[in-house]
């Protein structure tokens, strides 16, 4: 699937929608697959500070361990408590229902666009 | 590293798999989803391609007594057709690797090696036939494997059309009597469309099922024609993500992770495969009978609450914390039983079932039971 277009991207293949000073935060369909079925996701509380690049989650599939990294700076404003009751929404919808946290943030660092991620994911 | 692909590495690709490397090769780690594929096996079948595994022959008068030498089981016992579990031991007692001995004639055997140690088991069976009136051939790039497991395998196998049973009946009517009386650990020699397949009744999911052992050069006829005939019966093609998993509900060891060069058998519950009664000398009985010390850590089964997993390598404490007692060997949550499973070393005084432990998970210690091996254990056992 490629990336889709409305969103921006890190390198630890998290995806971010801006919406004023909100970014809700997933993982990527390329990220999903490589973890295979997710069984567990551990997500930071509301309140939560975050800082960019630290690991604010888990993400476990059957076989791994993934960790959610923080994108930006900010406070958790909310988790997606139906990821925590329904881990395979990161697999089935992973750039809908199963978005994990939103993050209110002072200043957006650079993202990827969807090109360069998916220029990223096809090496 | 050189990566080494299966003969059935395009059919994989068609089915949409996704790879790992596995001992160098390029194997299917999943096709669809983990718990679908360990679900089909439990409930429906599954089919694996295993022909990354190492096979290695040996022929000669003195087959059964080079192998009775070179491994820890009595492989002289056997009966044609018959198989056993077995270790290739190391000098000093630890376990070169676990492996599935066939007897495929009086003096023929069919030795199966993990594919992480196929090279060092050829290697360790040439030294150790040394002197005996046998030969030793590595016929790892010349055999691939299939299995099919499950509930429904044998129904599966029945449905498809043109096996037959060597010198039995020449179309095949004797196949399902025959593979339905076939015992678990027994193998019979066959055909598949006028190409020899070896039908063992063995698997490593803790299902019924078959292994079948045919040339590289038609292993995607026979695959495809399983796949195509085993869908109505709820068969997926199942990755190694999927084995993984099923064998560890199992209880079953794997190398490099419950079993290694340093281990004692009688450390991972598998003393009775070190046949220390039998006649002679094996590479590794001396070590044997003065086995491990009092204070060696013994394999335990761990179970946990929640959904959080204890995986390799991942410490394991005291129940209040304070002292590490063991390592985890493999973990996940089962997706069978819906809890964590794991096995570990542990302190031979934490062996007990029903011992509470902690696990340290990623920085916080979550409470686990011992608990008897397998977690799992299909019904009409």
């Amino acid at each position: 699937m490629a990336a889709p277009q409305n969103l921006k991207y890190t390198e630890e293949h998290e995806w971010v929608l801006v919406d004023g000073d909100v970014a809700t935060v997933g993982i990527t369909d390329y990220a999903q697959a490589a973890l295979g079925d997710v069984v567990f996701v551990d997500l930071p509380a509301e309140g939560t500070a975050v800082a960019a690049a630290a690991v604010v989650g888990e993400i476990e599939s059957t076989k791994s361990v993934g960790e959610l990294f923080a994108p930006i700076d900010g406070e958790v404003v909310e988790a997606n408590q139906a990821v925590v009751d329904s881990p395979d929404l990161v697999n089935s919808d992973p750039y809908g229902a199963g978005w994990l946290i939103k993050v209110r943030f002072t200043q957006l660092p650079e993202l990827l666009d969807a090109a360069a991620y998916d220029e990223l994911t096809s090496k | 590293m050189s990566d080494r692909v299966s003969p059935l590495a395009e059919v994989h690709n068609a089915a949409g798999a996704q790879f790992t490397d596995f001992a160098g090769w390029q194997m299917p780690v999943r096709y669809s989803s983990d718990l679908a594929e360990h679900r089909a096996v439990r409930e429906a079948a599954g089919l694996f391609d295993l022909s990354h595994m190492g096979e290695i022959v040996l022929v000669g008068d003195e087959a059964a007594a080079a192998l009775d030498y070179a491994v820890s089981g009595r492989m002289s016992a056997l009966k044609p057709g018959q198989a056993k579990y077995t270790l290739l031991l190391n000098a000093e007692g630890g376990v070169i690797d676990d492996l599935i001995v066939y007897r495929t004639g009086e003096d023929r055997y069919l030795v199966v090696a993990n594919a992480s140690n196929a090279e060092a088991v050829a290697e360790a069976l040439h030294e150790r036939a040394e002197g005996f009136a046998t030969q030793v051939f590595d016929e790892s790039d010349d055999v691939a494997l299939i299995a099919v497991q499950g509930p429904n395998a044998l129904e599966i196998l029945f449905a498809v059309e043109g096996f037959a049973i060597e010198g039995g009946h020449p179309d095949g009517e004797d196949v399902p009597e025959t593979l339905r009386e076939l015992r678990y650990y027994r193998a019979v020699a066959g055909l598949f469309r006028e190409h020899p397949v070896l039908f063992a009744r063995t698997g490593y999911t803790g299902e019924d099922g078959f292994e079948l052992f045919c040339a590289p050069d038609f292993a995607k006829e026979l695959w495809e024609t399983i796949a195509e005939v085993g869908a109505p019966f709820g068969l997926l093609p199942a990755g190694l993500a999927a084995r993984d998993t099923l064998r560890l509900e199992a209880g079953m060891p794997l190398y490099g992770h419950e079993l290694d060069a340093t281990t004692f058998p009688v450390q991972a519950g598998l003393g009775r495969v070190v046949d220390l009664g039998k006649p002679g000398d094996f590479v590794g009985r001396a070590a044997s009978e003065q086995g491990p010390g009092a204070d060696a850590r013994v394999l335990v089964g761990l179970t946990g609450d929640g959904r959080r997993a204890a995986r390799a390598d991942y410490a394991v404490f005291t129940e209040d914390g304070t002292s590490e007692i063991g390592v985890v060997t493999s973990g996940a949550l089962s997706p069978t039983l819906g809890v964590p499973v794991a096995m570990a070393y542990v302190d031979p005084a934490y062996r007990e079932p029903g011992t509470a432990v902690t696990v340290e998970v990623r920085g916080t210690k979550h409470p686990y039971t011992v608990t008897v091996l397998p977690f799992y254990k299909r019904k009409s056992n």
